[in-house]
C-alpha cells in the first residue's frame, strides 16, 4: 500500500495512524505540498483529479477520501467499526473548521480566522459533550469502550486545536480522551501531538 | 554606536515562491513583495522601492540604509550540494526566541525524540563559544552530540558535530556533520523574518549533500522538525527574549544562548528582547 502524504496534513496523519495501530506497513511517498504544491502537480493530478492529499493506492484502488481510506483499512476488522456515522461527520466540521484555522497560522491560508475558529469551537463543545456523557456510562471512546474509526478522524484536527489558536485547556474530557488515544498499543506521533512519556508507578 | 534594527538585511520570500504581489509585515511596519516579469521588490507603504538581495534561494531586504552586505555562506557554494526551500512556517513568537531554539542542542532528546536526540543520551559535552569581534558574529563549535537519525540520509544512530553560526540578529547557520560525505558540512539555515516583535515568520533553508532523498521528503523532514519546535516556541514565557538574568537561569548547556544574549545586548538589537528582569 502506498500513501502519498504530507507530513504536516492531519488527513495523512489519520491515515498514517490507523494503519499503525492495526499494525499494516504503508510505503510513503512525500509530496511537497508546502511550500511547491506538488500536490497539484499533473503527476498528482492524474492520480487524484480534486488534487488533495491524503491519496491511497493499493494495486488498483486508489481511494482519496480519508473517511474512506480508513474504512478501507478495516473492512476486514470489524472491532474497529461501530455506529460512527455521526462522528464522522463531525470529524469532517472539524477540519473545516480548527483544521483551516491552522492551515491559516501555520502556512497563511486564506481563511476568515474568527469565523473558523469560532466554528471549531462549536464543534469542540460537541464533542465534550459527548464525550462527558459517555464518561458518565464508564465508556471513554466516542462509539464504545473501545476506539474505532470515528475517534481516529476526530483525534487529529481536535489535538491540532492550539497550532490554529484554539486552547483545549477548558475541554476535560477531550484531554482524557486523547490521553486513550495516545495510550493505544502501536501509537505514532505527528508534530503538534506527542507520545506520552513513560509513567512508572511511584514505588 | 549599534546599528538601527532597520539597517539590518531580513527574508521576506522565497524566490521560487514570489508571484505578482503579497502584502506582509517586516518589523511590525506593512511592506509588499512582489515579482514584475523577472524583476523581484520590495516596496514601503508609501509605494517606495527598498533595496533587495537575492540570496539563498530568498528574496531579502533592508527598510533602512543596509550597513554592509548580506551575509554569505561559501560552504553552500560548493559543487553537487542540494538547495532546499523549506518553505515558511508562522509562530507566534519573538523572533529572537526563534533564533535561539535553533541553537539549543540539550532539547533534542524531548522535542525531537528518536530523531535527532533519544533518552537517555541527553548531556550535552562541552563545546567552544566565541563572539567574533572581526566578523561581529557568535560561534559555536565542537558541539557534539548523539543522534538516533540525524538527517534524512542517516542510517541509525551516530555522534554528530555541529557547529553554529549567528550571522544576524535573525539569521543562524547551522553547520553538521554530513552522513553521505564525512569532511564535508551539510549547511542548515534559519532565517526569520520578524513580522513584528512577538509574531514571525520563519523561513528554513538548506544545501545538503544528499543523492538518495527526493525534495520533498527533505522538505518534509525539515518541516517535521521546525513544528514540532512550534508549540515550544508559543508557549514561552516571558514571550520576549530576557536579556538580563531573571526568571531563566542558565545552565553549561546553554553557552551558546548565553552568547547570543551577551551579543545582542552589545550590539543593540533589542527588537523582541525584554531589557529589565522579569
Amino acid at each position: 500500500m502506498i500513501l502519498y502524504d504530507y507530513v504536516l496534513s492531519a488527513s495523512c496523519y489519520k491515515v498514517r495512524l490507523m494503519a499503525a495501530l492495526l499494525g499494516q506497513p504503508l510505503t510513503l511517498r512525500a509530496v511537497n505540498f508546502h511550500p511547491a504544491r506538488e500536490h497539484k502537480s499533473p503527476a498528482m493530478l492524474t492520480l487524484n483529479p480534486n488534487g488533495t492529499l491524503p491519496v491511497l493506492q493499493d494495486g488498483d484502488a486508489i481511494l482519496t477520501e480519508s473517511v474512506d481510506i480508513l474504512r478501507y483499512l478495516t473492512a476486514d476488522v470489524p472491532a474497529w467499526r461501530g455506529e460512527d456515522d455521526r462522528w464522522l461527520a463531525l470529524a469532517a466540521d472539524l477540519n473545516n473548521s480548527l483544521g483551516m484555522a491552522r492551515l491559516h497560522d501555520i502556512l497563511q491560508f486564506d481563511v476568515d480566522i474568527d469565523a473558523a475558529r469560532a466554528a471549531g469551537v462549536k464543534q469542540l463543545r460537541k464533542l465534550e459533550a459527548h464525550l462527558t456523557d459517555q464518561r458518565f456510562d464508564g465508556r471513554i471512546f466516542l462509539a464504545g469502550d473501545r476506539p474505532t474509526i470515528a475517534d481516529i478522524a476526530c483525534f487529529p484536527n481536535t489535538a491540532l486545536a492550539p497550532d490554529g489558536g484554539v486552547s483545549l485547556d477548558t475541554y476535560p474530557s477531550i484531554r482524557l480522551w486523547m490521553r486513550a488515544i495516545r495510550s493505544l498499543p502501536g501509537f505514532i506521533e505527528m508534530p503538534g501531538i506527542h507520545r506520552l512519556h513513560e509513567l512508572e508507578v511511584a514505588q | 554606536m549599534s546599528q538601527s534594527i532597520n539597517d539590518y538585511w531580513y527574508p521576506v520570500g522565497l524566490l521560487s515562491g514570489i508571484d505578482a504581489s503579497r502584502g506582509t509585515l517586516l518589523l511590525g511596519v506593512d511592506i509588499t513583495v512582489g515579482r514584475t516579469g523577472g524583476a523581484f521588490w520590495v516596496k514601503d507603504a508609501a509605494g517606495n522601492a527598498l533595496p533587495t538581495v537575492k540570496r539563498f534561494g530568498h528574496l531579502w531586504t533592508c527598510p533602512g540604509t543596509p550597513s554592509g552586505d548580506l551575509f554569505t555562506i561559501p560552504e553552500a557554494d560548493t559543487p553537487g550540494r542540494q538547495l532546499v526551500d523549506v518553505g515558511s512556517v508562522r509562530v507566534k513568537c519573538s523572533p529572537l526566541r526563534a533564533v535561539e531554539n535553533f541553537l539549543n542542542i540539550a532539547h533534542f532528546p524531548f522535542v525531537h525524540t528518536d530523531i535527532l536526540g533519544a533518552e537517555p543520551h541527553t548531556e550535552v559535552e562541552r563545546y567552544n563559544v566565541d563572539i567574533r569581534e572581526e566578523v561581529n558574529e557568535v560561534w559555536a563549535t565542537k558541539v557534539k552530540f548523539f543522534q538516533p537519525q540525524a538527517a534524512k540520509s542517516a542510517e541509525g544512530g551516530i555522534t554528530t558535530e555541529y557547529m553554529y553560526r549567528v550571522a544576524s540578529p535573525t539569521c543562524a547557520v547551522l553547520y553538521k556533520t554530513c552522513p553521505p560525505r564525512p569532511g564535508e558540512w551539510d549547511v542548515i539555515t534559519l532565517f526569520v523574518q520578524p513580522l513584528n516583535e512577538e509574531w514571525c515568520e520563519v523561513w528554513p533553508w538548506m544545501a545538503l549533500y544528499d543523492d538518495d532523498s527526493t525534495m520533498a521528503e527533505m522538505v518534509s523532514f525539515q518541516q517535521l522538525i521546525f513544528m514540532q519546535d512550534r508549540s515550544i516556541l508559543e508557549n514561552q514565557i516571558p514571550t520576549k527574549l530576557p536579556l538580563d538574568p531573571g526568571m531563566e537561569a542558565p545552565t553549561q548547556a546553554d553557552l551558546t544562548s548565553v552568547a547570543y544574549r551577551r551579543w545582542l545586548k552589545k550590539i543593540g538589537y533589542f527588537y523582541g528582547a525584554q531589557l529589565v528582569a522579569a
